[in-house]
């Protein structure tokens, strides 16, 4: 027997990224808690990045699933702390993102000395010859590299 | 301008939170002008990057003060006048060249940097401050990397990174109250650079009080000019 909270928390746990969308929000570590509250079902995430817009697309996107499922009020809340990390990245997420040509990131690394590289691995021929182009990319959570063996670009995730 | 502008009751919290959230606001869309602009795509990124950070700082703390004041955000931002505005007079300065930009994001962000680590006595900077030193420390590191290169680079470079950094030294009186601190974090890194540590003497203030520049108020008419103009408009 499934319960409606049940069902409104596999909803919720479906939602995608709109900047990864093979990653659910669940794989991320977005999504904190699901719970009923009255008669709300309130569902709690916590933001990657302070100023990230998927937050907001996101946020939608969940009232929407979770009314498809059969809730008739919905509520987003951001939880800001605890802060989001990437050590809450799911296993499943860490090889979604490696399929999708993206390093993950390493776990319980903060953040980098002046100059630093941190050695990460080419998620096309997997080297460790690699080095980085610039710690900002095309969204907040990633970085630009640059493979030093096959000589292909690639997307890392950042350690935050 | 036809919509009226917001006053505040300014508790001494309220107007804390402001000076967080005008400095974050003011500087990430100083920052935000480069987009378009930068000298190299990477570049373009990074700036792009970082001004998102900064803006989405400024939600955080104007979402905080809206609680204690009863205006949104966006009121916040968008309906109140130059004199209104609590941040420090080196945030709303043109960005100058390349240089100056970067000086000034290194200045702001070293101090930005030690306020956030230091910790709160308050629920509300203490959330933000989690995320928000994540995302200083990339700040700080990309601005000092590049006063790096650009100080101990060509000449011109040289010549820009140092005339930026003096124009700079009288508006860095405004941005801590423990400058010994700031000046141990900013020594090493303009010595590295091989760039001259200014002497400190009359220091630039007011922002805090409302005293600004003539450069806020053009700032904020760019910004303001569709909330004001088209109040309540959505799309």
């Amino acid at each position: 027997m499934v319960t409606p909270l049940q069902r409104a928390r596999a909803a919720a746990a479906a939602v995608t990224d709109p900047e990864l969308p093979p990653l659910t929000i669940d794989d991320l570590g977005i999504l904190r808690d699901v719970q009923l509250v009255d008669e709300t079902v309130e569902v709690a995430i916590t933001p990657t990045y302070s100023g990230c817009p998927a937050m907001r697309e996101i946020a939608v996107a969940i009232e929407q699933a979770v009314r498809d499922s059969g809730a008739e009020k919905v509520r987003v809340r951001l939880l800001l702390t605890p802060a989001w990390t990437t050590d809450w990245l799911t296993e499943t997420a860490r090889r979604k993102l490696l399929a999708i040509g993206i390093a993950p990131p390493d776990p319980g690394l903060g953040a980098e000395a002046l100059f630093a590289q941190r050695n990460v691995v080419c998620p096309r021929c997997a080297s460790a010859n690699t080095e980085r182009i610039s710690a900002f990319g095309s969204t907040a959570c990633k970085a630009l590299h640059r493979c030093l063996a096959c000589r292909e670009p690639f997307e890392a995730f950042k350690c935050h | 301008m036809t919509t009226t502008s917001v006053s505040l009751n300014e508790t001494p919290l309220v107007r804390r939170y402001l000076s967080l959230a005008d400095d974050a606001l003011v500087l990430g869309h100083r920052t935000s002008e480069w987009t378009g602009h930068a000298p190299l795509l990477e570049e373009e990124l990074a700036l792009a990057n970082i001004a998102l950070d900064l803006i989405g700082q400024a939600r955080a703390l104007y979402q905080a003060a809206g609680e204690l004041t009863g205006h949104s955000e966006d009121e916040l931002a968008y309906l109140r006048d130059p004199p209104a505005f609590r941040n420090a007079l080196i945030m709303e300065l043109p960005n100058g060249d390349f240089a100056f930009t970067i000086a000034r994001l290194f200045f702001v962000s070293v101090a930005s940097d030690q306020m956030w680590r230091a910790g709160f006595d308050d629920p509300a900077l203490t959330a933000v401050a989690e995320k928000a030193m994540k995302e200083t420390a990339y700040h700080v590191r990309h601005a000092a990397e590049w006063l790096i290169r650009l100080g101990d680079g060509t000449a011109e470079s040289h010549r820009r990174a140092q005339d930026a950094v003096d124009a700079l030294w009288p508006y860095t009186g405004e941005l801590t109250a423990d400058r010994d601190t700031w000046l141990r974090a900013v020594t090493p890194i303009l010595t590295r650079a091989t760039l001259r540590l200014p002497n400190d003497g009359w220091m630039q203030s007011g922002g805090r009080e409302g005293w600004h520049t003539e450069h806020l108020g053009h700032l904020l008419a760019e910004m303001q000019i569709l909330p004001r103009t088209y109040p309540g408009a959505t799309w």
